[in-house]
């Protein structure tokens, strides 16, 4: 079910002499099934942005429609809205509160008033989504590691069955592999199920890796939205507004700036180390 | 004796159910030695669980020893009447900023810790002056630091404990919850900190590319020292480090997967300029034009 917003304008702090102009004109189509990585440096309006996206924010200009209905009309239902559009809040292992895993995943669907039978398969079936083995299943989820808490907390919004789920730095404060584990399992759930991913994330070289379309936000607007070569194509503008291109694009800029006739437009390793190998077995 | 030494440390806890029964016995360091000059720069990784951060916590006596000793410019950490000597010679900077500022404007914040020192008042102003020019936030003294961006508040945090005058300082993950920007402000104002002022610096970090100009680093794995070396040492341990859920910087990966299909490429590549050097070596150079 698409996503629209439509000139979303957000102030707050709009009567006084304070106002924020947090979201300036936003239009964004977010259609079925894709996996978009949102980038932005601190303050840039990208958790403003995806806070508006499951209704939590109200837009003081523009609308927001998700499939095709505007999410603020009198009588649109908010809690089904909530419920399809999954978010993962950053360090979501603090929210976790319940006395064992499983009934803290249930919490969720418990909420929507299904039966209990419902609700523990789709526990169940959200657990075993993020790759958590059943011997956690009754442990209480403050004994477990950093990397399991924050699957605990994701599989807690997966059992809702959103369609789209975002995640807001699923990765930060994680080691490299269970930022990589994280990730595969995101990316697994966004092939096997078609679900939508919207990826908040500081990581140029996650967002290269993983997604298909990259949206920058820039002091309330969006600077870029495209396929990830496009938009680190702009890595000299990208660095201007507080980020910057994976390590890669910047090995390939070095060496074609050295006279190697590389095509510089490779943004993750496997493709780097593909355009080298072709330009050195030529020469 | 370097600044830090640590000599069979060992740091164990209880664990227990929710009657207070004893479940068993973690042993969250175990037996590691250190020996850290005056003025290194020093990196330590692991995966979460490794221990690093329990090992970070006995260097300002926070968590004292189960076993062993560790002594900070000589003193021994475990002797109480050394404790705030300790905590003044070795600060240390946390993951999240917020949690670290307590002054309503960013000049307050800085003095806090030599004030409590009882340090008099004219060489509080100087000290926060000095610290602040030093992580480049002087310019910021009279904000307010809720208003600051992660990186700045960061560096305010930093600011706070040089002012306090330590010979080390100890970063846990600082870069954790900042954007790129951010990432590179605390570096550079870090690595500037270790290079003219000569503050012994141990930064711990998920983020490789932060440790390559380290003079040594140290790889923890289940409370033990798994890896000890240079950056250039450990990074040629491309699979090794794999294994302990950690990674390479991407330059250093790219040079290993070139090297894995048959490039002739030396090992621990860390820059990118190392990396077109090596590139280049391989006597493989043509002009762009020649392709186009």
């Amino acid at each position: 079910m698409p996503l629209i917003l439509d000139h979303v304008d957000y102030v707050y702090g709009g009567d006084t002499e304070l106002a924020v102009h947090a979201l300036k004109d936003v239009n964004l189509v977010i259609p079925d099934g894709q996996f978009i990585g949102l980038i932005g440096h601190t303050g840039s309006g990208k958790s403003t942005l995806v806070q508006h996206l499951n209704g939590l924010i109200k837009p003081t200009g523009g609308s927001i429609y998700f499939n095709g209905e505007d999410i603020h009309d009198d009588d649109y239902d908010k809690k089904k809205l909530r419920s399809k559009v999954g978010l993962v809040f950053q360090y979501p292992e603090h929210q976790l509160f319940e006395i064992d895993v499983f009934s803290d995943v249930c919490f969720g669907p418990k909420n929507l008033g299904l039966s209990k039978k419902e609700v523990e398969l789709r526990a169940y079936a959200a657990l075993k989504q993020v790759g958590l083995e059943d011997e956690f299943f009754y442990q209480s989820p403050f004994d477990l590691s950093g990397g399991q808490k924050r699957r605990v907390a994701i599989a807690g919004v997966l059992a809702m069955k959103p369609d789209i789920l975002i995640l807001d730095e699923p990765t930060a404060g994680l080691d490299p592999k269970g930022r990589d584990e994280i990730l595969d399992q995101i990316d697994s759930l966004h092939k096997e199920m078609g679900i939508t991913v919207i990826l908040v994330s500081h990581s140029m070289e996650d967002v290269a890796k993983y997604v298909e379309r990259i949206i920058v936000m820039n002091k309330g607007s969006v600077l870029y939205d495209g396929v990830p070569k496009e938009v680190f194509r702009h890595y000299k503008e990208l660095e201007q507004v507080g980020l910057a291109a994976p390590q890669v694009t910047y090995i390939m800029q070095a060496l074609h700036e050295k006279g190697f006739p590389v095509n510089t437009e490779a943004t993750t390793i496997s493709e780097a180390r593909d355009e080298i190998l072709r330009v050195l077995s030529r020469a | 004796m370097g600044i830090i030494k640590t000599e069979k440390l060992v740091f164990e806890y209880i664990r227990r159910d929710e009657e207070g029964n004893v479940e068993g016995i973690t042993r969250a360091v175990d037996e590691v030695d250190l020996d850290v000059k005056q003025g290194d720069f020093v990196a330590i990784l692991g995966h979460n669980g490794s221990g690093k951060s329990t090992l970070a916590k006995h260097i300002n006596a926070i968590l004292y020893p189960t076993e062993g000793t560790v002594w900070v410019d000589g003193m021994d950490t475990a002797k109480e009447q050394n404790l705030w000597e300790v905590r003044q010679s070795a600060g240390m900077v946390f993951q999240n900023p917020d949690n670290q500022i307590i002054g309503q404007v960013v000049e307050e914040d800085v003095g806090f810790g030599p004030e409590n020192m009882g340090v008099p008042t004219a060489e509080i102003w100087e000290r926060v002056e000095e610290s602040l020019k030093a992580v480049g936030m002087y310019e910021y003294r009279k904000h307010s630091p809720n208003k600051l961006s992660g990186g700045q508040k960061q560096r305010v945090s930093i600011a706070g404990v040089i002012a306090m005058h330590p010979k080390c300082i100890i970063l846990d993950e600082p870069t954790a919850m900042l954007d790129p920007n951010g990432r590179k402000e605390v570096v550079r104002a870090v690595r500037a900190l270790n290079a003219a002022e000569g503050i012994t610096v141990v930064l711990i970090t998920h983020y490789m590319e932060e440790i390559i100009h380290a003079d040594k680093v140290f790889v923890m794995d289940k409370g033990k020292v798994a890896m000890q070396g240079t950056p250039r040492e450990i990074f040629s341990h491309v699979e090794q480090l794999q294994e302990l859920r950690l990674d390479v910087p991407q330059v250093t990966l790219l040079a290993y997967e070139l090297q894995k299909s048959g490039i002739n490429m030396p090992d621990g590549i860390l820059t990118i300029e190392e990396f077109v050097q090596s590139i280049s070596n391989c006597g493989i150079r043509m002009s762009a034009k020649a392709d186009r």
